[in-house]
């Protein structure tokens, strides 16, 4: 599966199915600090991607303090 | 994908989102539900507004600010936005435009402000004439900017898209060092006083990623790309420290951040008001300041004299996922 990171924007590809929350440990990314779309929808974390899937994950973590 | 996840608590339709503090999974329809009703509750506890007010929604382009007009609109209050152009490089010229295409897109009304056009400068410029961290002169510009706005404008209300994690997140600092007169002053709701207009945030019981859902299930495009100065700043190293506590501990941000307005902040208000007091007019712009000139026209007066700086100049820690 093709999947589309941010900050920087970039592309890494995985090879076979796994959950929304292990493609996020993998990748070592917090979950509260994710959100992921397949194919154009938001998934929730146990939600099982699969190899022809296009995925984003999407930072949610903005701003400065003011 | 092989295989849908779990089911929306409410309705047992394919969930969309899975929400460990409400200990639930919701689908579109019901996340949206339940970010409405978290508005509205802190709308009407906080005694923010009322639909006869004017509100002023401070608008960047990102997904809080977005996300509070849209709610407040769907709402049926009566909001206008405004923008201000930092001069963050592609990342104001990007920011502008998912403001006003979702003005546009809805026939809103969005006040913009250009600092370079209209007072002569920039944010990395002012940075770097006054020595200030770009966080610091940003806000001061923004804070100083929508208050005008607001009175000139004849607005009840300034809105601002602060969630849950960015209250939490200044909570922690404010704590950290036990900075007793801003914990008094972090508070959802600052009445009007002083020449200050009221100040209203309705997104303080919604975390940020509720936020990035609401707008992913909207429709709403914004700028998703971090502030290219704000990466690496001590208010971003907070909010991650705050959720590697929500990770083991649900909800701890939020018993955190509305714990505190329950039982502390009440605790502190008399130290609000005393803070509050003895303010002058600003000799140059009338604005209500300590001193005899206020600091944003001293930012102005320095950075305007200053050469343009180009962001990059200021970008002083590398990017972060």
């Amino acid at each position: 599966m093709k999947v589309l990171l941010r900050n920087p924007r970039r592309e890494v590809e995985f090879s076979g199915s796994r959950s929304v929350n292990r493609l996020l440990d993998e990748l070592q990314l917090s979950r509260e600090a994710h959100l992921v779309i397949c194919n154009g929808t938001l998934v929730p974390g146990d939600a099982v991607l699969g190899d022809d899937d296009q995925i984003e994950v999407r930072p949610v973590i903005s701003g400065g303090a003011t | 994908m092989t295989a849908v996840g779990s089911k929306c608590r409410v309705c047992k339709a394919p969930a969309v989102i899975d929400l460990p503090r409400h200990n639930a999974h919701f689908c579109a329809e019901h996340l949206q539900q339940l970010c409405r009703r978290q508005v509205a509750k802190a709308i009407d506890e906080f005694d923010m507004f009322t639909p006869d007010d004017r509100l002023l929604v401070a608008v960047s382009g990102g997904k809080d600010s977005l996300a509070v007009w849209d709610l407040l609109i769907e709402a049926g209050y009566q909001a206008d936005g405004l923008y201000i152009g930092l001069g963050i490089g592609e990342y104001s010229t990007d920011s502008g435009g998912y403001a006003r295409r979702f003005a546009d897109e809805r026939n809103l009304t969005l006040l913009t402000i250009d600092l370079r056009d209209d007072y002569g400068y920039d944010v990395p410029t002012a940075a770097k004439a006054t020595g200030r961290v770009p966080c610091s002169a940003c806000g001061l510009s923004k804070r100083r900017l929508f208050d005008q706005a607001a009175r000139d404008g004849g607005y009840d209300v300034v809105v601002t898209g602060h969630n849950l994690d960015d209250e939490a997140a200044v909570l922690f600092g404010n704590t950290l060092r036990w900075d007793v007169d801003y914990l008094a002053r972090q508070l959802p709701v600052l009445p009007a006083a002083n020449g200050f207009p009221k100040k209203a945030k309705p997104l303080v019981r919604l975390t940020e990623r509720e936020m990035a859902a609401w707008c992913l299930v909207r429709g709403i495009d914004y700028v998703v790309e971090e502030c290219p100065i704000a990466a690496g700043n001590r208010h971003l190293s907070y909010k991650e420290s705050l959720n590697a506590i929500e990770a083991t501990s649900p909800g701890a941000k939020a018993s955190f951040y509305l714990g505190f307005l329950e039982r502390m902040a009440p605790l502190l208000a008399g130290r609000s008001a005393a803070a509050a007091g003895d303010l002058n007019d600003c000799t140059r712009c009338g604005a209500p300041t300590t001193g005899d000139v206020c600091a944003f026209c001293r930012l102005v007066e320095k950075a305007g004299a200053h050469d343009p700086v180009p962001v990059e100049m200021v970008l002083t820690r590398g990017r972060r996922r």
